[in-house]
């Protein structure tokens, strides 16, 4: 047999499934964000509207431009706090203390959690008449917790929630690039002089740019895409202070069941996180390279 | 001294870290073990659970309910997809590793946007496709285990064939040659000489694919009703109830962390390039 045939032999079922449930529903939502469907509503069938009509609606949409603001927002908020911690912790991980791999591996235990159990846990945790931390918080501070009444309470339970969630990853990943640095160029700095807030500036962060960009990739796709744990401990509420894009959708199409809207707006939620991650990406690679030609 | 100070520093930090993480899983365990009850009034931090557990909140919903239909669905959906991910995967990067292929980097790219696409963009294109695009008489994808074995697929390849590239490029290519000479034939090579060889890393493969299709949700919830419901979706249903048993959605949150722990202590070291599709080695 040809070699060639052989390959793609082997190769068929995996494209055949991807283009299946990969390629085809994407495929699909193209073609039905053209249409005026509503099976609840006045247009039971297909009905091809006025080319883009749907795009030019959503975009003048404010619930759903507030979405997408809302969700830019809490990616970029859990970005920086769970960098910076991670970032903190990963270098402390860095030199050796007591108990160490007890820490990590408590550390590691949020990773595997489904995030729809982490949404349950946090609930158990904050609702008020239950959770612990609203009466201690009454008892000790006599601040008063209730994130489904608070609209700002609300979006920081959420933040906290992902910081808890996802912090880790970013530890695990920063110290594992860490851990693989050569260390040539300290001993150099050293011997010239440089104190360790200089080396840390200088060269750990410029060494450190290609795995800090693999974090802050795959941490701004999640973020965006953030539904489950959400859904599970404020649906999107109290209003609309923890509607992310894909609870806005998910509310929009299957309580409303606005197929060819709701089409249109899955298109451009994909369409903004490709940009916004292609922007990021874009700008961090030729910052790198910046750095490597000083 | 200085050394000491620091020392004594990262263990009150990592110590403060850790109660953070715990307490809340302690809390859950706590709650899911206890009457309505013991559970009205002040927060009792003591562990109840030493003395007597409330077995009622584990028996009611998996025994007397329906979730232990959903956790049978989500052990066969989630063993099923683990299964067919590693075997495809396994044949898919043999023959991007081994053969010259003209489309081989597009191919890996596009498998790999998949993977990072926010599922709520495709929960209405499936949900549509499932119940009346892919139909045959009157049965279609919609509310079946079939249905979600394959959609998980699209999530678990990417990073299977990622994960099983690396560790196959390493195997030398002459080995294979050896074996053609001796007139092996593909399935021979593939099975005698790849799987034990990359054994470990499969390993890996099958039980992250595992972990992420018992883990799923969003797509699981708008995909099924009834017959296909797996145990993060009935998790979700306790969310619209009023009057939320709180010891019952613990047990249940508590039984669907179990695979999670276990996987945990199984395959620690593999987690971070896991989750980072390889790019950086944890």
């Amino acid at each position: 047999m040809n070699s060639s045939k052989t390959a793609w032999l082997l190769l068929s079922p995996t494209i055949v499934i991807l283009i299946i449930v990969g390629l085809l529903p994407f495929l699909y939502v193209l073609y039905v964000g053209f249409f005026n469907w509503m099976p609840l509503g006045k247009n039971k069938e297909m009905e091809f509207i006025n080319f883009g009509y749907n795009y030019r609606e959503l975009v003048f949409d404010k619930f759903f431009i507030d979405s997408v603001w809302r969700s830019i927002r809490f990616a970029i908020v859990t970005l920086a706090l769970e960098l910076t911690l991670g970032f903190l912790l990963a270098l402390s991980l860095l030199s050796s203390f007591p108990l160490k791999a007890f820490f990590r591996s408590v550390h590691t235990l949020p990773l595997v959690i489904a995030p729809i159990v982490v949404g349950a846990i946090f609930k158990l945790f904050l609702v008020q008449g239950l959770g612990p931390i609203p009466f201690l918080a009454k008892e000790l501070f006599g601040f008063k917790l209730n994130y489904m009444s608070s609209e700002a309470q609300a979006f920081w339970t959420i933040v906290v929630m992902d910081v808890w969630h996802w912090t880790p990853f970013v530890t695990l990943t920063l110290l594992a690039g860490l851990s693989a640095l050569p260390q040539d160029p300290y001993e150099s700095a050293k011997i010239d002089g440089a104190n360790n807030f200089q080396i840390f500036i200088y060269i750990t962060i410029p060494m450190l740019v290609p795995v800090l960009i693999v974090v802050i990739f795959i941490r701004m796709m999640d973020s965006l895409k953030i539904v489950d744990e959400v859904w599970m401990l404020t649906a999107g509420g109290p209003g609309y202070s923890t509607r992310f894009t894909g609870i806005h959708i998910w509310k929009e199409v299957f309580e409303k069941r606005t197929y060819g809207y709701g089409s249109a707006m899955s298109v451009l939620y994909l369409y903004i996180t490709i940009v916004i991650c292609w922007i990021l990406y874009s700008v961090m690679v030729s910052r790198g390279k910046a750095n490597e030609d000083e | 001294m200085n050394k000491v100070l620091y020392k004594t520093f990262s263990v009150v930090i990592w110590s403060l870290f850790t109660i953070i993480t715990l307490f809340p899983i302690y809390w859950m365990i706590l709650v899911s073990t206890r009457t309505p009850v013991q559970l009205y009034g002040k927060p009792n931090l003591y562990p109840t659970f030493l003395e007597k557990i409330h077995w009622k909140n584990y028996t009611r919903p998996f025994v007397d309910g329906v979730f232990g239909d959903y956790l049978m669905n989500s052990i066969i959906i989630a063993t099923s997809n683990a299964l067919l991910v590693t075997v495809l995967a396994i044949m898919a990067t043999y023959a991007l590793s081994r053969y010259k292929i003209a489309a081989a980097e597009t191919i890996f790219f596009w498998t790999m946007t998949n993977r990072m696409a926010p599922p709520a963009a495709f929960m209405l294109p499936l949900f549509l496709l499932f119940t009346l695009v892919f139909k045959y008489g009157d049965s279609n994808l919609f509310d079946t285990k079939i249905g979600l074995i394959l959609l998980y697929c699209v999530f678990n390849l990417p990073f299977a064939i990622w994960l099983l590239k690396g560790i196959f490029d390493g195997i030398p290519k002459d080995l294979d040659e050896a074996m053609i000479v001796d007139g092996a034939n593909l399935f021979t090579i593939i099975s005698k000489l790849i799987v034990p060889l990359a054994a470990p890393g499969i390993a890996v493969t099958a039980l992250l694919s595992f972990l992420f299709a018992w883990n799923e949700y969003l797509l699981a919830a708008t995909l099924t009703s009834v017959y296909a419901r797996t145990i993060p979706t009935g998790l979700s249903e306790f969310v619209t109830t009023t009057g939320t048993e709180w010891g019952t959605m613990a047990a249940v949150a508590v039984v669907s962390m179990l695979p999670a722990l276990i996987f945990l202590a199984l395959v620690q070291k593999y987690i971070v390039s896991g989750l980072t599709f390889g790019a950086v080695k944890g």
